[in-house]
Formats: structure tokens, sequence, C-alpha cells
């Protein structure tokens, strides 16, 4: 009810997003009622994302991706903002979108009543394809997915992997101008994952544009030219993985941690963060954090700042830029998967 | 629709892996152009229906015909050659001659739209709607939502018109001598609207209940919700015959399958005292409305969230 009123209320509708973005959205905002309290699951989402990009939205579990992809594919309803796939408003034209959508959702939907290739039969004549033409397509897609030997299986039969191919498989029946994947790879073994990524890296060359969700790093650092970072239901950072290395001040990170909780004020760190090169240095609990692009010596001389007041080292890490130091660097957290 | 087509062609791949990425990327390139309607979407959601369906036409048989099965065997000959006679039971069909099964044929096909069409609604949608959300798969489809409810209902009506339409060869066949139903289809007509209604009504209530129960209480449903409605759905008796109990008789008047039950009563044996017809249409159809609105709704609002 609250979504019909928050959309009506729009007086001014802004401009209609230029026909070459694939994905925009403005403020999206979803909050679920629940009689324990309101729960913001997304809060204020702004993307502009072209045609042919492949591009991630990279968070923890519970940030909000899920959501956002829902909200995006028409099945959640947005309580606030816009957004438009493919030229057409997702609350609005919901039809219109869905025809240019393909979706792979996080859990299994295949219609394990039907066999491997009347999953696909079917959904491509959901889609309007005559009986034929939908054989045929099907027949493209079990042969380019290595599905041929477990076309006449149910759907119910098949390995995490293959079921997760056919949802990539069946998500493509239509040639959708967007293609949504949410965690496609969560929960296959690595060998898998990187099949997986092979194709998805030649449907992207072949010009599809991708929109991914994942909590691993090294998924979207593979895969993605762009990539937000998302927490809490907000966009903390986006750019391709250099600008965000750049942007976060991603440096190597030095991190020593002792034994003993580290006092307040030591004259050495002042010191140590005028040295060229180091941006930051943190004193979190137990532990002292250097960012620098030149860590050279750093760790010894942490431990030696250590020594000096008393403190023992119980481990230490120094960690090369990346997607996981710059997450640190933004948000001041451990990047928990 | 902008559908744009790609450049083909993937540079330096090599060996077996050029090959899947070639035919991968053919699925591009090489792309059939969609041409949805919403005519098209649902036929082919019930091409996928019927395809279930058959393939599970054993068990979908055998639960069809097990009830209407047993109850003729019980009813129709079993207690004739007991010589009970139900005189007693069935008080309208004693006193004007008529054998048990002519009651009981109505009954029991109220009792198969009943059953069928609400496990033929219900369940499956509680197996979509239960954690992995497969419901998800058939909603992205290029419909609105409201459709793929109305497939539903559609779905499900079929096997309620199926299942009730099982119960006359049943009856015809099983019973003691001299026991078989007296049927006299006055109107075709008549027969075919209360079948139809009497099917969309149950498919309708299906979706209502298959979208506002909680899976994990669907058993309890059934206890509270089936038994009551067949056993006081005036399945084994006419509902003038209730008379004798007034406040019963107007008390069930709020079951839908009552007026299933009377509409068939009118429709096949009207030798039988049956209630006013504009009363039997109007709550046959009148309920699918009235369920198939509701149900839309619930069911939309369980999709989207």
């Amino acid at each position: 009810m609250t979504t019909a009123t928050a959309n009506t209320r729009n007086m001014t509708p802004p401009p209609e997003p230029p026909p070459t973005a694939a994905i925009r959205t403005e403020n999206l905002r979803k909050t679920y009622k629940s009689s324990r309290g309101d729960v913001e699951a997304v809060r204020g989402i702004d993307l502009d994302i072209p045609q042919g990009e492949f591009f991630g939205l990279l968070g923890p579990n519970g940030a909000g991706k899920s959501t956002t992809i829902g909200m995006l594919t028409t099945l959640v309803h947005p309580t606030g903002g816009r957004a438009w796939v493919a030229g057409h408003d997702v609350t609005r034209k919901p039809v219109a979108v869905k025809r240019r959508i393909g979706v792979v959702t996080q859990n299994n939907t295949l219609d394990m009543q039907l066999t491997v290739a009347e999953n696909l039969e079917f959904r491509s004549r959901f889609f309007g394809l005559s009986k034929a033409v939908a054989a045929k397509r099907a027949a493209q897609l079990i042969d380019a997915f290595g599905l041929g030997d477990r076309k006449n299986a149910m759907a119910d039969q098949l390995s995490g992997g293959q079921a997760r191919r056919l949802m990539i498989a069946r998500a493509l029946v239509h040639q959708p101008d967007v293609l949504f994947l949410d965690e496609p790879t969560a929960g296959l073994d690595p060998q898998t994952r990187v099949n997986l990524w092979d194709i998805l890296q030649v449907l992207h060359a072949e010009g599809q544009t991708i929109l991914l969700t994942t909590h691993y790093m090294e998924e979207a650092e593979a895969l993605c030219d762009r990539i937000a970072v998302v927490d809490h239901g907000k966009i903390l950072a986006e750019g391709s993985l250099d600008d965000l290395l750049a942007d976060a001040g991603a440096e190597t990170i030095v991190t020593v941690r002792y034994e003993e909780p580290v006092p307040d004020g030591l004259a050495e760190l002042a010191e140590l963060a005028d040295r060229p090169g180091v941006t930051k240095v943190e004193a979190d609990g137990d532990q002292l954090r250097v960012f620098s692009g030149d860590p050279e010596g750093l760790l010894g001389d942490l431990m030696n700042i250590g020594a000096a007041n008393g403190l023992h080292v119980r481990d230490a890490t120094q960690a090369k830029p990346s997607l996981e130091t710059a997450f640190l660097a933004l948000t001041g957290r451990e990047y928990r998967e | 629709m902008a559908i744009t087509t790609q450049p083909a062609g993937i540079g330096a791949a090599s060996g077996d892996g050029a090959q899947v990425a070639s035919s991968i990327a053919r699925l591009i390139t090489d792309a059939p152009v969609p041409q949805p309607t919403l005519l098209k979407t649902f036929g082919a959601m019930m091409a996928r229906e019927f395809r279930v369906l058959g393939r599970n036409a054993p068990s979908t048989f055998i639960r069809a015909v097990m009830q209407p099965l047993l109850f003729a065997f019980v009813f129709a000959y079993v207690l004739p050659k007991i010589g009970s006679g139900f005189g007693t039971a069935g008080a309208g069909a004693a006193a004007s001659g008529l054998t048990f099964s002519t009651i009981l044929v109505p009954g029991l096909m109220g009792s198969m739209f009943l059953m069928q069409g609400m496990f033929g609604t219900t369940m499956p949608l509680v197996m979509e709607f239960s954690w992995q959300r497969t419901i998800e798969d058939r909603a992205l489809a290029p419909v609105p939502i409201r459709v793929l409810a109305i497939q539903k209902i559609t779905a499900g009506a079929i096997q309620a018109f199926i299942g009730a339409a099982i119960v006359f060869p049943v009856v015809y066949f099983v019973h003691a001598p001299g026991q078989g139903p007296h049927i006299d289809v006055t109107s075709w007509f008549l027969l075919a609207a209360v079948m139809v209604f009497s099917s969309t009504l149950t498919a309708s209530m299906g979706l209502w209940l298959g979208t506002v129960v909680d899976p994990r209480k669907m058993q309890m449903v059934f206890a509270v919700v089936l038994l009551p409605l067949t056993m006081l759905g005036c399945v084994y008796y006419p509902w003038s015959a209730l008379h004798v109990i007034r406040w019963l008789q107007i008390l069930v008047l709020i079951n839908p399958m009552v007026y299933m039950t009377e509409g068939l009563r009118a429709a096949l044996t009207p030798s039988i005292g049956h209630m006013p017809l504009w009363a039997i249409m109007l709550a046959l159809v009148g309920g699918t409305a009235v369920f198939g609105y509701l149900g839309v709704r619930t069911f939309r609002n369980r999709v989207v969230n």
C-alpha cells in the first residue's frame, strides 16, 4: 500500500533515462515492514549501467544485493525511488521489463516436474516461440551448455553445477537485453565455478549486458567491468577495480596484532604517519594497522614500536592491494563473506 | 521489441574451449526473436500443466478413482447386500423409493470437485511457495502476475472437472444388482454449467487457501476445511432432507459444496428435490468470482513482496 502512495506522490516524474542505459536506478529503496520493526534492506541505491557492461554488486550476505535484484526483476516492489531496466519502469511496466530480462535466481527454481530439455522448451514457449522453434532453441542451449547427456533427466536429478548451467541456459532462451545473476556460483566447487566464469566471459564478449551479485571478491575481480561495493543497503564505492583500489587508497595494509591492547597516543605512530607513502595509521584494540603504497620495512617498524612499548606480537599480516583491502579501507570492517 | 544483434566471432580461443566458446557465442548471435503474447504464454503454461499431468497420469488417475470406487463399493454394493438398506440414512431416498446410489452420484461428484480442485491447485502452490520458491520461474514469464494466477485456477479446474467426471463410469459399474443410480439428464447445458462452475469454484478456493495458509499448517487446514465441507456438503443426503434439522439446514448454506451437490442433483437426478436453480448458480458463479478475486490478490502479494 505504501508503495503505491510513494509512487503516485512523485509529482514531477524524472526524465526518462537515455535509451542506452540497460539499468538505471534513482534512490531505489526497499523497507520491509514487520511487527518487530521495519527492516531497511535497500537504502537509496543509484545505478547507471550502460548496455554491454558486466557490472558486479559486491557485498556480504544480507547487504541488500538480492533485494536490489528482486526490484530490478519486478519480483520485489520498491518502497521508494525508481528503476528502469531496458528503458522500462520496473513498477509501471513490469511485463515489458520481464520480456527483456533473463534471471538466474540464487535458489534453484528449475521446474522439477520437467526434464532438462522441457525446462528450456517450455520457457521458450512462455516467451512466445513456437513449439518447433522452442525445440530447436532448447537443443542449441543444451549443446552450448554441455548438458547433452542429461537432456532427458528430470531437473531434480542434476548436480549443483549442472542445475546452475541449466538455469543460465534457461535465462538466455529469449535473448534477454539484460542478464541478472544472483550469486551464480555460491555453493559450487572451484572447478565448476571457473567453468561458469568462462561461460559468462564469452557471453560478455558477445555484448551481453550482465548484472551479477556476489559475495566472492575474486569473482567480482575476475569478471566485472565495474563493481559497486554494497553493505547495509547502500553503495559504498563504485567503479572499475582500479578506480576502487585507488579511491579507497587501498595500498598494502600491514597489520600487527599484539597480546596486549595498544595504548592511546603512541608518539611513534605520528612519526610513522609522516613517512612517505603512508596514508593512514590506525590503532584498533590490540592491532596496529598501516596503509601504505611503500610497505618496505613497515612490518619491522611496527614490531619495534610494540617492543618499545612493552607489547608482545601475536601475529602479523601484510595484505596486498585488493578488493578486500579496499573494503576494509572503505568500511573499517573486515570483509565477512 | 529491441533485440540488438552483436557481431559474431570470438578471437583468440583455441581447441575444445574455442568450440564451447563459439557455441555459447552463437546463442547470442544466432537467436530466434521472441514474440510473446498473452495468449501464447497462457497456452504454453497450460501445455506445461498437461505435460506434467500426462507424466503423472497413473498416480493422478489412482488418486482420482480411489475415492469414488470405494464409496460406490461400500454404499452401493456392500451395504445393500448386508441389507441395512439405508432406509434410515437416506431419508429422502427411502421416501421416494430411490436407490442410495442415485443420491450418492451428485454427492460423490461434489466431493470429487472439492478434492481434485483443491488438491490440484493448493498442493502445487504449497510446493512452489516453499523455500526454493520455484514460483519465481513462472512469475518471470512475460505476463502480469494475475494471469499466472488465473492460469493456476484454470489448470486446477480442469483437474476437478476430470476428477468429477470419473464418478459416472465408476458408479455405473460398481453397485449391487438393482442398486444402480437412476440418472436422468434433463438438460446437458445445465449439467455442463454446474460442472464448469463447480470446477472453477473449487480451484479458486484452492488458490486462495494455497496462498493464505502457512504451508506447515496445510495438514491442519485439510482437516478443518476439507473434512467438514465434505461431511456437511449434502453428499449423503439431499439438502431438502435436512428440513428436519432446521438449524443445520440453514448453517450448511455457508458451505460452497452444498451448491455443487444440489446443482448436480438438479441436473442429474431431478426426481430428488433440490434447491432453486437461481440460488445454485448464484452461489457457484458468485463464489468463483469472490474466491477468484481473493485468490488472485493474495497470490500476487505472495509472488511480489
